[in-house]
């Protein structure tokens, strides 16, 4: 065993120390990316991924049908309109299928949005696909602008029968100040 | 043995810069009174605003930092030094050491705890206001939405953070290290085992809790959304990160506060521990145990039911160590020659209502229940009787028993037992009736209430000022004692007491076992 | 009759007082008006009766060494220090008490996450300090309206007598039929707070930027009451929930007169008010919302001062930014997405004309919207 010192206190004291600093970088190098992959994996937070799903060609199974719901929220002090253009879908696993959401800045002045999207239940997030989302980047608008943002998803066959409804929720934050800088300070 | 040293010094110099382990260990225990008594006070006001329903005394805004400062102050500021002043008085002697193994850093660890509790209390007059998110203080109220001295707070949590990391270290580096030769590990006192093993917790968990807070400063100055879901973080992994720390922090409180308990009803009951070896293990257990449970703070927050479920699994199976050390207790008093005087009086109070408390924890454990339970008044009731009457009471049956070893002065017996039952009836008049106002759905970290929650309430309070007043008694009762209190000059000054502790002049010099004392081939475990 | 329910009515009889809800000095958890709150009950009662059992035979021991085992009595200690059979014994058995424990458990909790099938979905918002409820249609437009805080600041102050709900009353409540699965979306627009209604047995917690989902379906019809049970800023403690469980027939009506509502609501923010209309709406609007930071004779308090305040006196687009965005850095919310414009038009004429600020300035509805388009 390394002897890091021949004062066998102040050895077992630099060992410990070390252990002290590997928890303090533990939790920053392994309990936030741990967090991240797993949530990705098992859709623990129905956090849905950030990138664009690559579609495979698949069977759709019209046997089964899935009531996909759209909520749009806005964040505190985000003054947008925003809303689904349907409230609620049924679909096929398999199918893909498109909607819209509509934005528009009701001020004078350009702002940036960012839609963060979570689902429910959670375990379905890890089956739900979006191949095209704009959530995936930075919404911005000029000042009385408004605008049709698709969503394209397919529903995986896979997902647990039990399963028979899925709520997408978008929230809208408003980034203009973030994009640029510090979190605006509430 | 030639005594080539002069003594203490004098003065303020010598309480400044001194590396003596008995000193030290009297200035924790003494500036954790003074944070209970500063802690207490947040309480009163609370229970003042509480007394009655509608608001009479302070503003919700500022009774928000009166709950928040009571939890950190009591917590980091009140029980934590003080046991690791015990700590630091009694595990040289109880092993045969002559100090502790790094007696310079355990200057600084002591040191700097007042500065930064100084810093913490000092954001009361900051813009804003003091902290006012609870002492769990949850992202996004305490990153977003926290006043400008929440950046104090975040020192101040990492000063105190270092004290206890450096603390820890000292303790371990002095048990492995610096045992008199034939003390092995299974002769070591149960208190020395307890706080081996709690100091281990510490080294693992406190640097989590920094790195929490570092991610906090990280999100409200640094651009980063470690917590914010704006920027693809989550509030909710705050939580893991901070339980994850908050789990073990409640057993580094109560270990100790375990270890206590161990010395002193065998000392009373003029009979060994029962169980030394299954006291260690069960110890090791919940040590073990408690850093996979942490979720079961969080059970509403919509974790998936597989989650929910190995959280709840883990959190109940914590009751069979602990289980087993009650039970144990219970055995070392059965058939023994029992005794009353004022600390075994405050253990036997731990042992029932901590046992209390441990009961509602089990009810918290599970989960379905616990959506009814989670943030009301049942949960309040809950640690408080863990850590008040667990704790705290441990806390105080300990300066009762090793008073006397260390000022060679007998505190006075009645007021003592007065203290404990005018403590004993006052916690429970405080605490009790809040189960009952939880179950029938009072939420916590609320300054008003609906109607049907005013006798209750009106009751909790006025148990609260009867318990606080009676600590004043225990501080003049300990004042009186080492000014004036009847001399004591045996050894052994209770007549059950085991321990190495107790082969040392009363009161203790200055310097002890600077020749390590020679181990007996089989003492009776401490 | 099965062990469990033997103790369950012991423990009943136990807890004799009367399991009313938000009855007077209730010691007990309440079963409620669900089926899984009621299992959720039975097993409360279930472990509470078993600690209690356990509790009362250790320290049933305990009492009898502190009596019987005394050094005063002459008594002459045992020096027996350990046995593995008996360690053994006291960890093998709680063991499997806990797991007679788990099983129940895991029941009840498999029931309470059971959120799909609903046949009502409802979207909750938790914001500092009042709640946002918004009815999913599958078809039409959304039904949404907030729920405030009804009991008045003065008798929070205790200048006058507290009324029955006492912080348990809101100015909308959320209606709900019973006999139905509804299922509950939660979230947050700033902070954590967590939705609960004790008879209803839901409780969640809010989260901004993520969506959580509860269920439960009411079997008797009556107004339950519950609080934010997540610690949320200030007013914590001031953001109750009501929910009326209604007939089908009835809720059906509610749900067409909030339609109704609506559109009159668009309808109303094009008509222009009279001074007096404005101005009584305006003091309503006031109370519900304004008066708890910035006071009732407008005096200020946590917020600003509106009486002789240079804001309230002065340029109205001031005045008006200041209410509909807020200010960044404050306590004070931007309030432009909670009220109608008929609503923002008042509370600001109000504020312009009441505690001697007299500035006879007149904000319609349509000023607000042209305002809101900068």
């Amino acid at each position: 065993m390394l002897r890091l010192s021949r004062n066998p206190g102040a050895d077992t004291a630099i060992k410990l120390a070390a252990v002290a600093c590997a928890m303090f970088a533990f939790v920053f190098v392994v309990m936030v990316p741990l967090y991240d992959v797993l949530c990705d994996a098992l859709g623990i937070n129905g956090k849905t991924s950030d990138i664009a799903y690559t579609a495979v060609p698949a069977v759709v199974d019209t046997s089964r049908e899935v009531k996909i719901q759209f909520i749009a929220t806005n964040n505190d002090g985000m003054p947008w309109g925003f809303r689904p253009q349907v409230t609620q879908l049924t679909v096929h696993p398999g199918a893909a299928t498109d909607t819209f959401f509509y934005a528009e800045n009701p001020t004078n002045l350009p702002m940036i949005a960012q839609a963060i999207p979570s689902v429910s239940p959670s375990r379905a997030a890890g089956y739900f696909h979006k191949t095209e989302c704009f959530c995936f980047n930075q919404q911005p608008l000029d000042g009385m602008a408004s605008t049709e943002m698709p969503l394209q998803f397919v529903v995986d066959q896979d997902l647990p029968k039990d399963i028979r409804t899925i709520t997408l929720s978008y929230t809208l934050f408003d980034v203009t100040t973030m994009a640029g800088g510090t979190i605006a300070a509430r | 043995m030639g005594d080539h040293h002069h003594g203490p010094a004098k003065g303020l110099s010598r309480w400044l810069f001194t590396t003596n382990h008995k000193d030290i260990g009297t200035m924790y225990l003494w500036f954790s009174f003074a944070m209970f008594i500063l802690g207490g006070t947040f309480a009163m006001i609370i229970r003042a605003e509480l007394f009655q329903p509608g608001m009479q005394l302070v503003e919700p805004g500022f009774f928000n930092q009166m709950t928040t400062l009571h939890g950190l102050v009591m917590v980091f500021g009140a029980i934590m030094p003080s046991f690791v002043g015990l700590a630091n008085w009694l595990i040289p002697m109880m092993i045969g050491a002559p100090d502790m193994a790094l007696p310079r850093m355990n200057n600084w660890s002591f040191w700097i705890l007042p500065p930064g509790f100084l810093m913490l209390a000092s954001t009361l007059f900051m813009e804003g206001g003091a902290p006012a998110f609870g002492w769990t203080f949850y992202a996004p109220l305490s990153t977003t939405y926290a006043a400008p001295s929440v950046t104090f707070f975040i020192f101040a949590i990492h000063v105190l953070g270092i004290s206890s990391i450096m603390g820890s270290i000292n303790i371990i580096a002095t048990i492995m290290n610096m045992r008199a030769p034939g003390m092995t590990y299974m002769k070591m006192p149960l208190f020395v085992w307890t706080w081996f093993i709690t100091a281990f917790l510490l080294v693992a968990v406190m640097p989590v809790l920094a790195g929490a807070v570092t991610m906090m400063l990280m999100d409200i100055h640094f651009g980063t959304s470690f917590f914010s879901a704006a920027g693809g973080g989550d509030p909710v992994l705050f939580q893991h990160i901070f339980w994850f720390f908050g789990h073990p922090e409640v057993y580094i409180i109560i270990l100790p506060a375990f270890g206590v308990v161990s010395q002193v009803i065998p000392a009373f009951s003029r009979k060994p521990l029962f169980g030394y070896a299954s006291m260690v293990y069960a110890t090791a257990a919940i040590a073990i145990l408690s850093f996979v449970v942490w979720a079961h703070h969080m059970y509403t927050v919509g974790m998936p039911v597989a989650g929910e479920l190995f959280f709840m699994y883990a959190t109940m199976l914590i009751a069979v160590p602990t289980g087993v050390k009650v039970f144990n207790w219970v055995s070392t008093m059965w058939r023994g020659a029992l005794s009353f005087e004022t600390p075994m009086l405050f253990s036997i109070g731990f042992l029932v209502l901590f046992t209390i408390g441990g009961f509602t924890g089990l009810m918290l454990s599970i989960a379905p229940a616990d959506f009814q339970y989670h943030d009301t008044y049942f949960v309040v009731a809950h640690f408080h009787y863990v850590m008040v009457a667990g704790a705290v009471f441990s806390m105080t049956s300990a300066v009762y028993f090793w008073l006397p070893k260390w000022t060679g002065r007998m505190y006075n017996e009645t007021m003592g037992k007065v203290h404990f039952w005018i403590s004993f009836v006052g916690f429970n008049v405080t605490f009790f009736p809040q189960h009952f106002v939880g179950l029938a759905g009072m939420p916590r970290r609320v300054p008003d209430y609906a109607l049907q929650f005013a006798d209750f309430n009106m009751m909790s309070s006025i148990g609260a000022f009867v318990y606080g007043a009676s600590q004043i008694l225990f501080l003049y009762n300990v004042i009186a004692t080492i000014v004036a209190g009847e001399k004591v000059s045996d050894e052994q000054v209770w007549d059950g007491a085991e321990g190495l502790e107790w082969t040392l002049p009363t009161p203790a010099p200055y310097h002890t076992f600077e020749v390590p004392p020679k181990i007996e081939a089989t003492p009776a475990h401490g | 009759m099965s062990i469990k329910k033997s103790l369950i009515t012991a423990g009943a009889a136990l807890s004799a007082l009367p399991v009313a809800a938000l009855a007077q000095n209730q010691v007990n958890m309440s079963p409620g008006v669900t089926q899984v709150g009621a299992e959720i009950y039975d097993l409360h009662m279930l472990i509470m009766i078993i600690c209690i059992v356990i509790g009362v035979g250790v320290f049933g021991v305990m009492l009898y060494s502190i009596i019987y085992h005394r050094k005063s009595k002459g008594f002459v200690p045992s020096q027996f220090h350990e046995s593995t059979k008996v360690e053994i014994a006291w960890t093998v058995v709680p063991f499997l008490i806990l797991i007679g424990m788990a099983v129940p458990a895991t029941s009840t909790l498999l029931e309470v996450y059971d959120n799909d099938d609903a046949e009502l979905d409802i979207l909750i918002t938790g914001h500092q300090w009042k709640w946002r409820y918004e009815y999913l249609n599958a078809d039409g437009e959304n039904v949404s309206f907030f729920s405030n805080l009804a009991t008045p600041q003065e008798e929070i102050y205790n200048s006058e007598a507290k009324g029955e709900h006492y912080l348990l009353e809101v100015d909308e409540p959320m209606v709900i039929p019973v006999n139905t699965k509804v299922r509950f979306l939660i979230t947050a627009n700033d902070v954590i707070h967590s939705w609960w209604v004790p008879e209803i047995a839901v409780k969640r917690d809010a989260i901004p930027g993520f969506i959580n989902e509860a269920w439960s379906k009411v079997e008797q019809e009556g107004i339950y009451r519950g609080q934010c049970t997540e610690l949320c800023g200030s007013y914590h403690g001031f953001m109750p929930i009501v929910v009326h469980a209604v007939s089908h027939d009835e809720f059906d009506g509610w749900m067409a007169a909030k339609r109704a509502d609506k559109d009159a609501q668009i309808a109303a923010a094009s008509v222009d008010l009279s001074l007096d209309a404005l101005m009584t709406e305006g003091e309503s609007v006031y109370k519900t919302q304004c008066l708890a930071c910035h006071g009732a004779q407008g005096e200020g308090g946590v917020g600003n001062a509106i009486a002789g305040s240079s804001i309230a006196m002065g340029d109205l687009g001031v005045h008006l930014d200041v209410g509909i965005k807020g200010v960044a850095g404050t306590a004070m919310q931007a309030f432009g997405a909670q009220l109608t414009d008929v609503e923002m038009a008042a509370v600001i004429t109000y504020q312009r004309n009441a505690f001697g600020n007299n500035t006879g300035d007149v904000v319609q509805p349509s000023d607000v919207a042209q305002h809101k388009q900068g």
